[in-house]
């Protein structure tokens, strides 16, 4: 095995694509080298700003390879044996070789395929991996076709200690020549091997070459500065990684900035350090944000990096004046007073203003108030503010603030009520799969309500997700509707609410509510599969129907635990041999079973105690599923399987006698009825 | 945003800039060594400038330097430089074009009375096109900080990811705000689409904000109290001496004085004509972009009003946008012609 590097250099890759990038070159390499009969080991890349490499150990040259292809009997037709030639390149038949089994003598074409240096392998597989190489957004440079993330400025390939010169992509061809940081150690360093290239790297070169590496060194000494002062960081694991992604040799520097700026939330300052500066806040040991920050630089400097801090100090300094002259802007009126305002934001040309929307969704947190226990006045008045804070230049300027300033604003007037105020801000959530659901019932109410309109306005104008396209993020919606019910055990009917919307704010109500019911459902089945429910229990419970989100969840939830048993199984076999039994019965003739639906009267003992069984335990599991406990329901059901069991052990369904048969099909087809009363078992696997 | 103000967070990303494109002839050394590249552009026969028009002297000498016909700015109220003929419709077809110039631009909205340290709405941006972008482009911007005098052993340098786009011409590009001690001293920019077509050469387009700039430089906190002339001079002029009763006056018409009826008027017109001069049987972009871009200031100014509705807004970008678009188009049509 030889020891291969491969470095591609270029001008700075965006922070938040380098890692990604490595992991792909990884892949996309081995996979080439693998194609080619090499078997590459222990790959990995390291990842910076300027440079990504793939390191590894292969053969320095791919092994021959025999293959034997079998071709048709001798003596077989002529155009037989021509056909097998030219697909295995031979020119005589004499070329094959025969061999003989039980039947007689076959050709076998033997084909010897050479081996090839690695070093061609890599000439072809380069330019390859890097023409298809699938950066998120990519560019021409110059005049040349090539594209790649930023322009490339060098590539080197060291095997087995000798570079392979002149391998060209982009019009930049292969040498033994790498760059290292662009102030502290630019080089150019020829390199001849792995530990060569890594020794002048991040000695002379200045440049830490290991991602995994690197944000270990950054977070030890943001830490480690904070520290000597008598402070603590606060991390960030997102700005961690990005701050990584810009910096070759990190070097922290905590900075001061004026304690005034103190007055702003702390999220407004942390938001504005780290989106625009890439700079972490500090707190004391209070727990409470100091005016401090640290910066990551990439910069060793003779004045210990004084003249950096001042220049970072400055820019942030200017930043907060402007969020502080907005906050202070902003708060001249009350939040209520920027209602009218949110007329001129169009919500979507079809569908109206912001004003309009917030109108239909107060509207709508009202209706929906009572069924999660929230005042239905503070839900209408948390859903008018919930949208004020839009038109107010601290969220026009630093949007992801949304919400919270809304809610900032409200809290600083006289007589704010505090359920109100935790509705204006959560009334967003939850924005993804991991995000938290609301649990102040008037947070539910017009997270629900806001949800409920975007859904069905879209519906109502036709613009529903298709395939990968979800621009207005309805799939996120109707997932928030899904988890806010479920995890804050919500009874109420969804298909019920949003008809009523329709009909009260759209006029519309031709629109396929089917299909929107469908749509929730389907997120419901995906947030179901991610708690771990079987498929095919998910299936059979929506199959049963029923538009009560909560309710399914939960037939679903007892369903899963049910089956887990074997007793839960053996009894689904039994209903599977009973429905199997009615349907080939059915394929035989009609039935008309109605004329058969008494359960009493069976000669043969284990039907009679079946349908005696069936007799009492109906009632039983009704009552349970009326009152939603369906673990009860279905333990109701489990009292069946002894008399079903024992039906099929003793008794022949299809009997000689006409009306005896049908009686018993009767019977099979209650005991199936039965079952579909808690889902639809039919859909259910094995 | 590239201008003087630098937004607390800047959440609107749309950036009018203008460019031109040079006329030197590019050797585009694709084959060149590595190590060749990389030569130190640090331009060492200048001493770091002392005022304001020194700083533009000194860029200016060093594009020239560096192979870049100098031009003057254009005579239209333009948003930002590389709304510039010279860089929308030069960094379309197919002839290679370096240039650099200074280009006053105008943002209306923009204006504080001159009561505000950092916020103008006149202001400078220093713009270079190089077209086809040179391998070395990197290493020639940062030999221009050089010579501005930014001491990059003890300033902090950063490329960070920052793609450009102006909807307005149909134009795109990806690159890096260049940051200097976290502050944003330039754009970095690589033109792939401009006026909604593909680039035929790739355009590397830096942009400077020259007031941000020279405040960083000569260490100024207030931009009306930077040196314009050279300090000590019998007739030493500060840029408050130049322009600050500009911004009182000019201010003063866009918010309160500009007459909209008339504006929009004039809207109109400047739309008629450009969609006349580009009507006719051997059209022509070049003036048909002027009145492209006086209908975008006068829309700049209706805007600076607070006349213009939301929904209105969408609606003259969206005009704006289509001019500049069929000048585009136009401009193109003619250079393929010529080169035929």
């Amino acid at each position: 095995m030889a020891e291969l590097l491969f470095e591609i250099f270029c001008e700075e890759i965006p922070a938040r694509m380098q890692k990604r990038a490595g992991d792909d070159l990884v892949k996309l390499m081995d996979a080439g080298l693998k194609a080619a009969g090499l078997t590459p080991n222990g790959s990995r890349a390291l990842t910076g700003p300027r440079r990504l490499t793939y390191i590894t150990d292969v053969e320095t040259r791919s092994p021959d390879v025999s293959e034997e292809r079998k071709g048709p009997r001798v003596g077989s037709p002529e155009q037989a044996l021509a056909g097998f030639m030219r697909g295995a390149g031979l020119t005589d038949i004499s070329q094959a070789e025969t061999r003989e089994d039980k039947k007689g003598e076959y050709y076998v074409a033997v084909l010897q395929s050479e081996g090839r240096d690695t070093a061609d392998v890599l000439t072809d597989l380069i330019p390859s991996v890097m023409g298809d190489f699938p950066w998120p957004k990519s560019m021409k440079s110059g005049d040349t076709d090539f594209r790649w993330v930023r322009p490339l400025r060098g590539l080197t390939v060291l095997l087995d200690g000798t570079s392979l010169n002149g391998i060209t992509v982009g019009g930049i061809a292969s040498d033994n020549i790498v760059h290292g940081h662009r102030q502290m150690g630019p080089g150019p360093f020829e390199v001849s091997n792995f530990a060569d290239y890594q020794a002048k790297l991040t000695g002379e070169g200045h440049v830490m070459l290991d991602r995994d590496a690197r944000r270990e060194r950054v977070l030890d000494q943001a830490k480690a500065v904070c520290a000597e002062a008598g402070l603590d960081l606060v991390e960030d694991a997102g700005l961690l990684d990005e701050v990584t992604g810009l910096v070759e040799w990190p070097v922290a520097l905590l900075g001061d900035m004026d304690p005034s700026f103190l007055e702003l939330p702390d999220e407004v300052i942390r938001l504005t350090l780290k989106s625009h500066q890439k700079t972490f806040t500090v707190k004391g040991a209070d727990g409470k944000l100091t005016p401090n920050f640290v910066i990551m630089a990439n910069l060793e400097t003779p004045d210990g990096g004084a003249t950096i801090k001042a220049g970072n100090a400055k820019v942030i300094s200017a930043r907060l004046s402007d969020a502080k002259f907005f906050q202070d802007q902003d708060r001249q009126k009350n939040l209520i007073d920027y209602y009218d305002q949110l007329d001129e934001v169009v919500f979507h040309k079809k569908l109206g203003s912001v004003r309009d929307k917030a109108a239909r969704v107060a509207a709508l947190a009202r209706e929906i108030a009572p069924h999660v226990g929230a005042d239905p006045d503070k839900a209408e008045l948390a859903a008018k503010l919930a949208k004020c804070d839009l038109v107010t230049q601290t969220v026009i300027e630093a949007t992801s603030l949304q919400g919270q300033v809304g809610r900032w604003m409200y809290e600083a007037e006289a007589g704010f009520d505090a359920d109100v105020a935790v509705a204006i801000e959560d009334h967003y959530k939850p924005q993804g799969p991991s995000d938290a659901v609301p649990t102040n019932p008037v947070s539910m109410a017009v997270a629900l309500a806001d949800k409920i309109d975007t859904l069905v306005g879209f519906w109502a104008i036709d613009e529903k997700p298709t395939g990968s396209k979800d621009p207005f993020a309805l799939r996120r919606a109707a997932l928030g509707v899904v988890r806010i019910i479920i995890s804050n055990s919500v009874r109420v009917s969804t298909l019920e609410l949003y008809l009523e919307h329709a009909q009260n704010h759209y006029r519309n109500t031709l629109f396929a509510s089917g299909d929107l019911q469908d749509f929730l459902l389907d997120r419901l089945r995906v947030y179901l599969r991610d708690q771990g429910q079987r498929h095919d229990v998910i299936d059979a419970v929506i199959a049963h129907g029923g538009d009560d989100l909560l309710a399914i969840s939960q037939r679903v939830e007892a369903l899963g635990v049910f089956l887990s048993n074997t007793d839960g199984e053996n009894l689904v076999q039994g209903y599977k041999r009973a429905a199997n039994i009615l349907k080939a019965e059915q394929k035989k003739g009609e039935l008309e079973l109605a004329d058969f639906d008494t359960l009493s009267g069976f000669t043969a003992k284990p039907a009679d105690t079946l349908a005696k069984a069936l007799t009492n335990t109906r009632p039983a599991i009704d009552t349970a599923l009326e009152s939603g406990d369906y673990p009860a329901a279905l333990s109701a059901l489990a009292d069946l399987r002894t008399p079903i069991d024992a039906f099929f052990e003793d008794v022949v369904v299809n009997s000689d006698d006409a009306d005896e048969r049908g009686r018993r099909l009767a019977l099979l087809s209650a005991v199936v009825e039965t079952f579909h009363r808690i889902a639809d078992f039919s859909r259910l696997d094995g | 945003m590239l201008g003087l103000a630098q937004n607390w967070l800047d959440s609107r990303k749309t950036r009018l800039k203008d460019t031109f494109k040079p006329r030197v002839a590019l050797e585009l050394p694709t084959q060149r060594r590595k190590a060749a590249a990389m030569t130190d552009h640090t331009a060492k026969s200048h001493s770091k400038p002392g005022s304001f028009q020194d700083l533009i002297l000194t860029l200016q000498s060093y594009w020239a330097s560096k192979g870049c016909a100098i031009l003057q700015p254009f005579d239209t109220e333009v948003g930002a430089g590389t709304l510039h003929p010279a860089t929308v419709l030069r960094s379309l077809g197919p002839k290679p074009w370096n240039v650099a110039y200074v280009q006053p631009s105008r943002r209306p909205a923009d204006g504080r009375y001159g009561e505000n340290p950092n916020r103008l709405q006149h202001y400078y941006q220093f713009q270079v096109i190089m077209k086809p972008n040179p391998v070395d482009l990197q290493e020639l911007y940062l030999g221009s900080l050089d010579a501005i005098g930014i001491d990059r052993t003890i300033h902090d340098i950063r490329f960070v990811e920052d793609d450009w786009e102006n909807p307005t011409v149909g134009a795109w590009g990806l690159g890096w705000e260049v940051w200097c001690d976290g502050m944003e001293v330039s754009q970095y920019t690589y033109f792939q689409q401009v006026g909604g077509l593909d680039v035929d050469l790739v355009s590397g387009e830096l942009t400077y904000g020259l007031e941000r700039l020279a405040m960083y430089v000569f260490g100024v906190d207030n931009v009306f109290d930077l040196p314009f002339n050279t300090p000590g001079t019998p007739q030493s002029l500060s840029y408050g001496d130049v322009f600050h009763q500009n911004e009182v006056e000019q201010s003063t018409y866009n918010f309160e004085h500009a007459n909209t009826d008339n504006i929009l008027t004039r809207f109109e017109m400047a739309e008629a004509e450009c969609k006349a001069l580009l009507a006719l049987d051997t059209p022509l972009p070049l003036p048909a972009y002027e009145h492209a871009l006086k209908a975008s200031h006068l829309f700049n100014l209706l805007d600076a009003r607070g006349v213009v509705s939301p929904t209105q807004r969408q609606e003259y970008i969206k005009r704006v946008r289509d001019l500049a678009r069929g000048c585009a188009e136009s401009w193109v049509d003619g250079e393929k012609g010529r080169a035929a």
